[in-house]
Parts: structure tokens; sequence; C-alpha cells
């Protein structure tokens, strides 16, 4: 299933002050294709840790219906480790304010 | 009190989800996720409505937990299994409360909910129907909570582990990256604390460390286990994570839950308080 329009994986960014942000989300999805549209079936059960620049633990949170997370972070150098049933995904990130950084992660 | 009375695996619990005396219980910080699925046969306490008292700050009464039981179905025989999302912090802060009112044989899920949805293991959404019992509890057991004149006059003297994140304990936050950020009238950490998130403690996975990598954590952070040792946080969950750790997987006594914790301490007037790493 594609979902039309939509561009970018995390949950809807109203209301949510960018300027001051440095905001990580996306969305899990498996079965889709990885061609930067989000598509796929969202994984509702997945769960999502920020390392910080060291590895480090910082935060971990499940992923919502739609299979999307946030993390309001701090700018710089974090880790992005999915974890869901049988899928294992690590992605390297860097966060700034102003523009969210926004993932489609396809397992 | 130690691992392997304390802890079981998922294994065991699929060897035993038929077995009768033997009860389930989820308790999760975010109380939707047992009504999304949970392990057949478990009940629910709400952390909030079923665990505080909700007039005064405290524990429920006595009175209150032998009837929360009784309505589970929870009999003094019972061997009560705990587990819960967000790495068992809930889930351990129960297991701690079950000590507290004296329950003989009460276990945790070792990777609690996370560790059970990774491997893939069934979830259903049926909620059981238990046949009441009758609960006797103990009096309070003291022993392993803390109360905030104890916490004072233990600066400097007996180990008092932080667990929050390093940026709670410096004083940058007030509460969990994830959280609002509600706490202490004012930020920072009880002097002479250490700090030691809970995180430290577990797995990606949501499984504890094994004992020696346990011991090895709290060693080198400077704690002395010859000492007695009181952990906190913010509102005494993540705290009653590793007091879990160190009251029953390290067996160490004298391991005290301050539950009133950082909001309590953090709006005391005219104690002294540290911030910065």
């Amino acid at each position: 299933m594609r979902t039309c329009g939509a561009t970018s994986g995390g949950p809807d960014l109203a209301g949510v002050d960018l300027a001051n942000q440095s905001v990580i989300q996306g969305a899990v999805l498996r079965g889709g294709v990885s061609d930067g549209v989000p598509n796929g079936l969202p994984v509702d059960n997945a769960y999502v840790r920020l390392l910080d620049s060291n590895g480090e633990f910082t935060a971990e949170v499940p992923t919502n219906l739609e299979g999307q997370f946030r993390f309001f972070a701090a700018p710089g150098s974090w880790t992005v480790v999915v974890l869901a049933f049988g899928a294992r995904e690590e992605i390297k990130v860097q966060a700034e304010k102003g523009t969210p950084v926004d993932l489609v992660i396809q397992i | 009190m130690s691992r392997a009375t304390s802890l079981v695996s998922t294994d065991w619990v699929l060897e035993n989800l038929t077995n009768k005396s033997v009860v389930f219980v989820e308790v999760d910080e975010d109380t939707t996720l047992y009504e999304k699925g949970h392990i057949e046969g478990a009940i629910t306490f709400h952390w909030r409505e079923d665990l505080q008292d909700g007039l005064i700050r405290d524990l429920i009464s006595k009175e209150k937990f032998e009837a929360l039981l009784s309505k589970s179905g929870i009999t003094n025989d019972s061997t009560v299994v705990l587990y819960g999302g967000n790495n068992n912090w809930f889930a351990t802060y129960a297991f701690w409360y079950f000590k507290i009112y004296g329950h003989q044989d009460v276990r945790l899920i070792d990777g609690g909910r996370k560790l059970w949805e990774l491997k893939g293991l069934p979830l259903v959404t049926e909620v059981p129907t238990r046949t009441a019992a009758r609960y006797v509890a103990k009096e309070r057991d003291n022993s392993i909570r803390a109360f905030r004149d104890q916490v004072i006059s233990s600066i400097g003297i007996k180990n008092i582990v932080d667990v929050r994140s390093p940026a709670e304990f410096s004083g940058e936050l007030a509460a969990p990256a994830h959280l609002p950020q509600e706490g202490g009238q004012i930020k920072g950490h009880i002097p002479s604390a250490k700090n030691i998130p809970w995180s430290k403690a577990a797995n990606e996975d949501g499984t504890f460390r094994s004992n020696e990598e346990l011991a090895e954590l709290y060693k080198a952070a400077g704690v002395d286990f010859a000492k007695e040792t009181i952990a906190y946080c913010r509102i005494g969950e993540r705290s009653a994570f590793s007091w879990f750790v160190l009251h029953e997987l390290l067996d160490l006594q004298n391991v005290t839950n301050y539950d009133g914790s950082w909001t309590e301490y953090g709006s005391l007037v005219g104690v002294p308080v540290a911030v910065g790493a």
C-alpha cells in the first residue's frame, strides 16, 4: 500500500516549534520499496532507540499505529536504532534546528 | 532474592501460560498497551489508578492493596509474574510494591514486553475473567523504601544513586526527554549522588545485563557495596528498576528505593542541591 501525497515519514509537524527544536522522526515500514516515498505496511510494534554521538543510550520510544516515531534531540550527530521482530536497522543522522530529520525506514 | 528466583525468561512464560498458580500482570507507563494486546491470561494494573493513593502522595494502603489483589484473584500463594513496556520500568515498580507488602513469590519477565514483541511472541486482546480470592497483605516493609529525612542524612555517607539521564542529573532537564517537563520546583541532583542511568543496566532488547557486568557498572561509578544504597529518579519508577538490579539480581542487602525522588527532593525548602555532571 502506498501512502499518497506524503513525502515524509514521521508524524505531522504542525504545532512543532521547528525553529527551536532539533527533531528526528520517521516511519518504520515493512514490505515496501525503498524509493524515498513511504510505502509498505506500518510497523506499529517496533522500538526506536536514540543513541548520542558516543553511542550512549538517550531515549527509546515505541512506534505508533502508523509506524511513526519522533524525538526532540539537540543539534549534532545521533544514531537511530530500529528494533522490530526479525529486524534491526541503524541509521546515523545529523540533527539541526529548523530542519527536521525525517526518515523512512524499510525493514 | 537472586536472578534465579526473581527473573523468568520468555521461554519460562510460554511453558507456564496455563499454570493455574501463576498470575501474569502487565504494568505499563503507556496504559493503552494492554488493550492493544497482552500475554494470554494476563491482567493489568494501572500504575496511577490502581497503585497510587490518589488523595495523599503515597502507596495505596494495606487494605486497598488487599482489595486490589483479592479482586484480581491473586492469593498469598500465587506466583505473580510482572512485565511491562518501557523496559519494565513500571513492572519493576510494581515488583517493589509487592515486596513492600510482603508477597512471597513475585517475579519479573526478563526483557518485558519489548523482548516479547521483538521475538514475535503472541499477544491477545481477550481480557481474562478471574475468580475473586482472599488476599492478606503484610504490614509495609519499609526496609526497602527510603524517605526524605533518611536521604538528607545520607548525603556523603551512604551510596546515593541517581538513575536518571545525565541531562536530568546535571540540571538541564526536569524529566526524561520524551515526557512533559514536569518535576521538582528546581533542577539538579542530591549532593554526593552518583549518576548511573537505569539504561546502563539493560541490554538493547530490554533484558538485564549479566551480574558480572552489573557489578562492574556500579563499582566503576564509585558505589561501595559495603555501604547502604539509596536509588532515586524523578517519581520512583526508574529507580525501582535499579533497586531491582541491586537488591534482587546482585542480591545486595540494604538497598532502598526513594520513591519520593526528585519531584519531592527538588521541591523541599532548604536542602542542599548540586548541579552539573
